[in-house]
């Protein structure tokens, strides 16, 4: 039984913003339902009652004062820019307003 | 006069120390066997000769005034791909980051460079760090100089094959799921994962935030133990890192002592499943510890055999996160899709990560997506956070009974090229014995154990200690090491065979 | 497309005779730190773009965050004087989405584990009732870049070629405070609304946290509005107004989304879940996004940071910094000044509390002080266009000048004679008053001696005042106090005049 559909790989892959093509979407759907058959078997343990561990070290309250640091300069930050102008990040046009 | 490529990174340092030879020379040797071998093994992604050079000579000059100077001063170092490193290209092995040069130096970056050590270069890796045998390298494998057929392990595989190549002494990697031990077992080299917290991440691409550490990569435990003292130790810009002294390592490696010591095998990743000749190497090397005064106990962690799944729903739903950035808008790779014209910046984002990462990439992407995605998180992160936490208790219940634990630290020896790039669960397997680490934070070490029989190719004997008890895994790993060259007569890297030097064209 | 023919909406009467409006307000404040939230970059307004911004705040590459001590403080104090109660172990957590003007792709904020919760803050409305806002919670996150839309006719999102981003903004601190739905304010709703962020902008100065300033984006308004049957119990679906930008805006918006839904509603229709853009020259919204699989926002606790714990003894050392609530400072000052509700309004609209509150310290009486910041020096700075705290004069001086009037030494119109030397920079009151020799004449003999000058030269006036018609002395008394070069008191003048002509 497929747990993972050629149909739910693509749209999985456009939530990741992946443009992935017809071929690319054959050969890693297949693949993909067989990782997610395997990875799905952390279910077969029973932990409902146990805490789930985000952090290998338990710290807390780690924080930094409030202090400004030099910040790099502009030519810095746009340095590795695809595309720049007016001292600001070329981005293509934006379709939808957050 | 000695071949500086063969010396370990504490016998160059000595060299510099009585001024027998300098660092200029000793990045020279480096950089020439880069020049002959590298085309083979391919272990560099990018080579820095002039600014490496620069550093050497800097080094020498402090060490000529007179200037306070470390153990590995002047001692040169391969950075894997992975790392920040200002003024270098940082690609991480990926498409996407081609030509990107980071405006900052990872910490631990700025640390080698502050102890003196020469950068040689970048190590090549999987891209991203995913992957065992760094096959999945946007820029071509590298090459196992035991056997140039055969993968060097993954994904730290270009820092592994450096220094088994002898390009260079030292290597930084970085080990997720096991990315520094695993190819060092299959390399014959030693690798080091420190407890989580112990090295700075700021400046390392992040994979899975939660599981990634950098460590040394190196051809003795006391070289390893002497470049974790000078990476390690806590750092203001990562909120995980650890606010203590990093552990007596060196200390013991130099003492190399485990009288009294209690080793516990874990039964569920030893044994059945692993090749007979990396079995058979582990059960000698156990035996040489107990020779050494060790104490032999059994261990079972019941919940390890969990691990591997929960370890592929947490790295790919962090990583699904971590790769988000890269999305052409303020660096890296950026395409338009076929035939649009004047595309909008999410038809940009979606077509510029198309073409900009690799399979094994978007495989882990999607899957992370999905586990992080409404009505299936609980089923998968949540779960797999639940699974990590009884690994953690395993540990901690094994740790009550042995003071260290052992394992061989890959299943099989170096496999070749090509033979599991396109079946990823194949390839996932490799990871069995090295993820339970990664999941709980504690820190693990792989030294050689010997050759295979039935293949001649080298095996990986796997050293855990608890969370910040790194010094003795680092005192386990070097009693068995001495025992070892005790035993053969020699390290055994000398069982490899020569690479030929060629001119090679980059 | 947002460029779309005027929405359908019923009068607002006829929409509450059968509806009851829910809201929910959530607003964001930046914090007014000097650093970001998670990175050593300067916050400081107006800077050239892409300036303030480092490997963590610009996303690069292997960068990681680190929390801003006081921006947790800040986020404990606005907590704590919203009466919530303070999470004692919580987390960040990624909210996963594409969008170029967020460098990471996922903003780091809270999500099930805000850092306050459980809270509300009572709200004086215009008929002098209190209405009770209960706060759901108040959690950190960061700000995004802001993005220069070029091309296209109107420099707007759509119709535009390309997009120019700054990432200065990205990672300022941002507080999210989210309310409760809004329930039984009925007709009153948009009052409700804009009184509510009225209090908590003067809460946030109160606690000086942030500049509050609407105007320039440090304070924003997303206004969630429903519509259910009167009498019914199960909410409608809600709309939300991105971006409202004053506190009228916040009325209006609301209003406007109540007589929309209200025609939809009516006309058969039904609500669609999106988010709904308010235009201030119009007065209207328009549609935006509407709810999506893009909003699957696949959160998770961040693995770059640890949790957050307030200690007890933290938690209680920041309640002891809370200032009084405004609401009860207010009622407390009004009652010891003795202002009317009328008064007090005037003072408020004027924001003048502080300053009033200051001067009647130095030794001013409230009436006086109530009449020189909101009278005289409100005037003056109304004409030039400024603001009183422009001017060099201090609550102490405007005490000293109440002094100098009520000693007798100065009438008001030498008072504002020396309020000009004030504002002119030549020193205190007493200074420009003894420098201008601004004095009242206290010999009686000089003034006796004007004003029988003055009945003398102006028979006709005197003997009307004779006959009766009082108010004709105000003519004689501006003769004396010409003839007096203006240094006499009035009240005196006006007394002896009365006396020698009735």
């Amino acid at each position: 039984m497929s747990t993972l559909s050629r149909d739910e790989v693509a749209h999985v892959a456009m939530l990741a913003r992946i443009q992935l093509t017809d071929a690319e979407l054959d050969h890693l759907a297949g693949q993909l339902d067989q990782i997610v058959e395997f990875v799905a078997g952390v279910g077969e343990i029973a932990a409902d009652d146990i805490p789930p561990m985000s952090h290998p070290l338990p710290l807390t309250n780690v924080t930094r004062p409030d202090e400004v640091r030099p910040s790099l300069t502009a030519d810095q930050a746009l340095a590795n820019a695809p595309a720049s102008e007016l001292q600001r990040f070329e981005v293509p046009r934006i379709l939808d307003e957050d | 006069m000695t071949d500086i490529t063969r010396l370990t990174a504490a016998e160059i340092a000595d060299r510099l120390a009585a001024q027998e030879i300098s660092s200029v020379e000793a990045t020279q040797a480096h950089l020439d066997r880069i020049a002959a071998v590298d085309g083979d093994v391919h272990a560099f992604l990018h080579v820095d000769a002039e600014g490496a050079l620069a550093a050497a000579r800097e080094a020498d000059e402090r060490r000529a005034r007179g200037d306070h100077v470390g153990a590995l001063t002047g001692v040169p170092i391969a950075v894997k791909d992975v790392v920040a490193t200002q003024g270098q290209p940082t690609t991480a092995g990926s498409r996407m980051l081609e030509g990107w040069v980071p405006p900052y130096d990872a910490t631990l970056v700025t640390r080698l460079r502050a102890a003196g050590m020469p950068i040689l270069g970048k190590t090549n890796m999987d891209e991203f760090a995913m992957g065992s045998s760094t096959e999945h390298s946007a820029y071509g494998p590298s090459h196992n100089p035991w056997d140039l057929e055969r993968t060097p392990g993954g994904s730290g595989g270009g820092s592994s094959a450096a220094v088994a190549a002898f390009e260079a002494p030292l290597a930084i990697g970085t080990d997720t799921g096991g990315s520094i031990r695993q190819p060092a077992a299959v390399t014959g080299t030693v690798g080091a994962k420190p407890t989580y917290g112990g090295v700075s991440r700021y400046g390392l691409i992040a994979l899975a935030s939660s599981l990634d550490q950098a460590g040394p990569c190196t051809r003795s435990v006391l070289d390893a133990a002497l470049l974790h003292e000078v990476i390690g130790g806590h750092d203001p810009m990562d909120s995980t890192s650890i606010e203590a002294p990093v552990p007596p390592v060196v200390e013991a490696a130099r003492r190399a002592d485990v009288t009294g010591m209690r080793i516990g095998i874990v039964k569920e990743i030893s044994g059945e499943g692993f090749q007979p000749g990396v079995q058979r190497r582990f059960e000698e090397s156990v035996q040489l510890l107990v020779d050494r005064g060790a104490e032999v106990v059994e261990v079972s962690c019941p919940t390890f055999s969990q691990g591997l799944a929960a370890y592929y729903l947490i790295l790919p739903s962090e990583a699904s996160s971590n790769l988000a950035k890269f999305d052409a808008m303020r660096y890296g790779l950026r395409v338009g899709p076929q035939g649009v014209e004047s595309p909008s910046a999410e038809q940009v984002m979606a077509a510029s990560r198309d073409a900009g990462f690799g399979d094994e990439v978007k495989r882990r992407i999607i899957l992370g997506t999905y586990a992080l995605s409404s009505g299936y998180y609980d089923a998968y992160y949540g779960q797999a956070q639940k699974v990590r936490t009884l690994i953690a208790r395993d540990f901690a219940a094994a740790f009550e009974k042995a003071d260290v634990l052992v394992s061989p630290t890959a299943p099989t020896t170096a496999f070749r090229l090509g033979e599991k790039i396109d079946d990823p669960m194949a390839m996932y397997l490799n990871d069995i014995a090295t993820i339970p680490a990664n999941l709980a934070g504690v820190p693990g070490l792989s030294l050689p154990s010997g050759v295979a029989d039935e293949d001649g190719l080298p095996t990986g004997f796997q050293v855990l200690a608890p969370a910040t008890q790194d010094h003795l895994m680092y005192g386990v790993g070097a009693a068995l090491e001495a025992a070892l060259l005790e035993k053969w007569g020699g390290p055994v890297l000398a069982k490899a065979p020569e690479l030929t030097a060629k001119e090679t064209v980059r | 497309m947002s460029v779309t023919t005027a929405d359908a909406v019923l009068p607002y009467d006829e929409a509450l005779a059968t509806y009851d409006p829910v809201m929910g307000l959530e607003v964001h404040v930046e914090l007014g730190t000097a650093t970001k939230m998670f990175c050593g970059c300067s916050t400081t307004f107006g800077a050239d773009p892409n300036t303030q911004t480092c490997p963590v705040c610009l996303g690069l590459p292997g960068a990681l965050p680190v929390v801003n001590a006081t921006a947790v403080e800040s986020a404990v104090r606005i907590g704590l004087a919203l009466n919530c109660q303070i999470a004692q172990w919580c987390r960040f957590a990624r909210k996963n989405y594409f969008y170029p003007d967020m460098p990471k792709n996922f903003q780091t904020s809270q999500y099930d584990e805000p850092i306050a919760f459980e809270g509300y803050l009572d709200v004086d409305l215009d008929d002098g009732s209190t209405f009770r806002v209960e706060i759901e919670r108040a959690h950190m996150e960061e700000d995004t870049g802001k993005s220069l839309h070029v091309g296209g006719s109107t420099g707007r999102i759509h119709g535009a070629e390309y997009s120019l981003v700054d990432y200065n903004r990205a990672g300022i601190p941002l507080i999210e405070i989210v309310t409760k739905p809004i329930l039984g304010a009925g007709e009153r709703a948009p009052e409700v609304a804009r009184a509510y962020v009225s209090a908590l902008r003067d809460l946030l100065k109160a606690l000086d946290v942030s500049d509050v300033k609407m105007e320039q984006g440090s304070m924003r308004c997303d206004a969630n509005v429903s519509l259910k049957p009167r009498g019914a119990e199960k909410l409608g679906t809600r709309t939300e107004t991105k971006n409202v930008n004053s506190l009228r805006s916040v009325e209006r918006a609301v209003r406007y989304e109540i007589c929309r839904h209200a025609a939809v509603l009516n006309g058969g229709g039904s609500i669609l879940q999106e988010t709904r853009h308010w235009h201030e020259d119009t007065g209207a919204t328009t549609s935006g996004r509407p709810k999506s699989d893009a909003d699957d926002y696949r959160y998770f606790p961040e693995p770059d940071l640890v949790p957050v714990a307030p200690a007890h003894e933290l938690v209680e050392r920041l309640r002891g910094t809370l200032p009084e609530p405004p609401a009860e400072r207010r009622k407390r000052l009004q009652a010891a000044w003795g202002y009317s509700d009328l008064e007090m309004r005037d003072v408020m609209n004027a924001g003048a509390v502080g300053i009033i509150e200051e001067t009647v310290a130095a030794g001013a009486s409230p009436a006086a002080a109530r009449k020189w910041w909101t009278g005289e020096l409100a005037r003056r700075a109304n004409a030039e266009g400024k603001s009183v705290s422009d001017f060099n004069v201090t609550p102490a001086y405007v005490a000293e000048l109440d002094g100098l009037v009520g000693s007798g030494r100065l009438n008001d119109s030498m008072a504002r004679q020396v309020l000009d030397g004030v504002i002119a920079g030549e020193g205190s009151p007493t200074a420009v008053a003894d420098a201008r020799g601004l004095e009242l004449v206290q010999d009686d003999g000089a003034l006796e001696a004007a004003v029988d000058q003055v009945i003398a030269a102006n028979p006709d006036v005197a003997q009307k005042v004779r006959d009766g018609k009082v108010q004709a002395v105000g003519a004689l008394i501006g003769q004396v106090m010409k003839a007096m070069k203006g240094q006499a008191d009035a009240g005196k003048a006006r007394e002896l005049l009365l006396q020698r002509l009735t």
